[in-house]
């Protein structure tokens, strides 16, 4: 069913109040009254009504444009219509400049009311309407929970629906932040293992030792600690995925036994002499390029073109702004049922300090952005206030300006090694954004003696 | 038997009063029953804006509903205002007991135009409808041909036509047994 607007009419008057409700309740409204400044900022707290009608001359405590600016700090979007005598129909228009919608100057005339409240109803039925669209809209670019109206990623949905049903592994490289598990998890359910397990791993949370055990099991008595005998990730995942998240910080030892893995398909529990044959799909992620780390030594090649069978690039947020709106009202929405917190949508403003941000930690950090806000929020929408935060972890966007006294080598290599900052020392990335090619770049890094 | 109670505010003309009971009888089946005329409503006038107060009208008028009536229906000469609007064709309690109508700017006179009897009757009955259908819960009705569409121009009244919508209809008849169905209680329990 519609949920109906909501009116608040604030006199100190009761004559005029009453008469005013009575008129709007007439036009199937459901209206609230207050007599006083206070009052009215009170009800506006715990009620988010479409329409304020406040009267400008009121005595004592608070007067109509201070109760407006109360109200406008708790609802931005709110409708705020100034009731004033003809006498102070110049305030009034101060008040609008303060924030009210519009002024109406007393007794008006009767079509004045209605035809002012049906605009502004107007106006919010189709910002309802945009909000209901916009959802649908959400739905519509979402992919088991990965948002994006991106074409690289719209390629990306496509691409995870031919390749859920066989069994190659596939290498999945993003920052991180932008969602490898979740396209993990999306190859895995699109295809016939969606039945069975989807098992993650992180290999860069566990010492070397821990993490073998954690992969293969372990057999009875084979550690100190190992008292009972133990199924590992890649038994469990029997059938289904496993998929190991940074893969790139594994030590060399286990870099072996997952390519005999790979290649076998079989494997020993830690301590144990039976031969395990699996079915498993592999799926690996990096936020380091491992092709780089192939040429640094620090990976082996015959793993990385193992696991390179499929290779998935999951460009960062900042390369597709366009997905930013999409995944902040996506995240409103989700959140807004988690917190149990009505909010509905965000402003232009609040969506102009998102797109202006760039979004270091990608998707997860914009998902926390939002919860922070909606957190703290006070209104049914995010406004630019509520992402205030955000300017205080905004990275420098003034171009670097060198010292005068500085070499053009001195300044190459500083931009250089602030490139390589940003782009966590993926130098595809760096390269790119240099313009430059791969094998300039690491001519540059050994020149300078860049450290990475 | 359910009636609605009829009482003029100051001087009414009578066939203006037989064609609003008249109305009622056609447009929600209820017998009318005339009361006793009442005087000239001075306590209501408000010199500044040379108008009675609709409001003040109303507040004594709820004195003199007669028990057995369900609505109480006032008719007068009198321009009316409420403190926002600078007038009103009428004014309804919506849901409640009372409903009243002025007749002042229905007549042709007001807008310095040569009388005219039958139009005034047909402004009267579709005001009458009007604000009697925000005694049953009727709110104001988008259809533009429908009595209960908000008009605030005479022109909005010409506009109109007497019967409800059907949307106005179905909400209306539910009151209207709603008002009923105590009567239609006691007729099943009688042997
Ligand atoms: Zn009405
Ligand atoms: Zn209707």
């Amino acid at each position: 069913m519609k949920m109906p607007w909501e009116i608040l009419v604030v006199d100190d008057e009761e004559v005029m109040r009453e008469s005013l409700a009575a008129w709007l309740r007439e036009d199937g409204f459901v209206v609230d009254t207050a007599a006083a400044g206070a009052e009215a900022v009170a009800k506006a707290r715990a009620k988010d009504y479409a329409i304020y009608f406040v009267d400008l001359k009121m005595p004592g405590g608070m007067d109509g444009i201070e109760t407006m600016m109360e109200i406008r700090k708790l609802h931005a979007e709110a409708a705020i219509i100034i009731i004033t005598a003809y006498a102070t129909v110049d305030t009034a228009i101060t008040a609008m400049k303060e924030g009210a919608q519009e002024y109406i100057v007393k007794p008006c005339n009767p079509s004045e009311i209605s035809l002012l409240v049906n605009r502004i109803i107007k106006v919010k039925n189709l910002q309802r309407e945009n909000i209901i669209l916009r959802k649908k809209l959400t739905r519509h670019y979402s992919f088991h929970d990965i948002i994006s109206k991106h074409p690289r990623m719209l390629d990306l949905f496509a691409l995870i629906r031919d390749i859920a049903s066989l069994r190659s592994t596939v290498l999945i490289h993003g920052e991180s932040g932008t969602g490898k598990e979740l396209i993990a998890r999306a190859i895995h359910y699109s295809g016939h293992r969606a039945e069975r397990p989807f098992i993650g791993v992180s290999c860069a949370a566990l010492a070397e030792t821990l993490l073998e055990s954690e992969l293969f099991g372990h057999e009875k008595g084979a550690f100190t600690g190992a008292v009972a005998q133990k199924k590992g990730k890649f038994e469990l995942a029997e059938g289904g995925t496993i998929f190991l998240d940074e893969i790139g910080d594994i030590s060399p030892k286990l870099q072996m036994d997952l390519l005999r893995v790979l290649q076998e398909r079989s494997f020993y529990r830690v301590g144990g002499s039976d031969e395990i044959h699996v079915d498993v799909r592999v799926i690996a992620a990096s936020h380091v390029d491992l092709q780089e780390a192939v040429q640094r030594g620090t990976f082996r090649d015959d793993l990385f073109y193992r696991l390179n069978v499929i290779n998935i690039h999951i460009p960062p947020l900042r390369e597709r702004r366009e997905d930013i709106p999409l995944l902040a009202r996506h995240f409103v929405e989700r959140l807004s049922h988690e917190l149990g917190k009505e909010v509905d949508d965000l402003t232009e403003g609040a969506l102009r300090v998102l797109l202006d941000y760039e979004w270091p930690g990608n998707v997860r950090e914009l998902e926390n952005a939002v919860e922070r806000a909606m957190v703290t929020c006070r209104a049914r929408v995010l406004t630019e206030e509520d992402f205030a935060f955000l300017n205080h972890n905004k990275p420098e966007r003034r171009g670097w300006v060198p010292p005068a006294n500085m070499s053009l080598e001195e300044v190459e290599k500083q931009v250089i090694v602030a490139t390589l900052q940003r782009t966590q020392g993926n130098i595809k990335e760096a390269a790119a954004t240099l313009g430059i090619d791969r094998s300039t770049l690491y001519d540059r890094i050994k020149k300078y003696n860049i450290p990475r | 038997m359910k009636t609605v109670a009829v009482v003029t505010v100051g001087a009414v003309a009578a066939e203006v009063l037989a064609e609003i009971e008249l109305c009622l009888g056609r447009h929600f089946g209820l017998e009318s029953q005339r009361l006793a005329p009442l005087g000239e409503p001075e306590f209501a006038w408000e010199p500044a804006r040379q108008q009675y107060s609709v409001i003040a009208i109303m507040r004594e008028l709820l004195r003199f509903c007669p028990p057995q009536a369900v609505r109480l229906l006032a008719l007068t000469e009198k321009d009316l205002f409420i403190p926002m609007l600078s007038f009103v064709f009428g004014q309804a309690q919506l849901n409640g007991t009372l409903a009243i109508v002025s007749l002042a700017r229905l007549r042709q006179e007001f807008y310095q135009l040569p009388a005219n009897p039958p139009l005034l009757l047909a402004r009267a009955c579709k005001e009458t409808v009007h604000e009697m259908g925000h005694t049953f819960g009727l709110t104001h009705c988008l259809e533009r041909k429908c009595p209960m569409s908000l008009s605030t121009t005479i022109q909005q009244v010409d506009g109109k036509g007497e019967n409800f919508c059907a949307n106005c209809t179905i909400v209306l008849r539910e009151s209207l047994q709603l008002l009923r169905s105590p009567d239609m209680l006691r007729t099943e329990e009688q042997p």
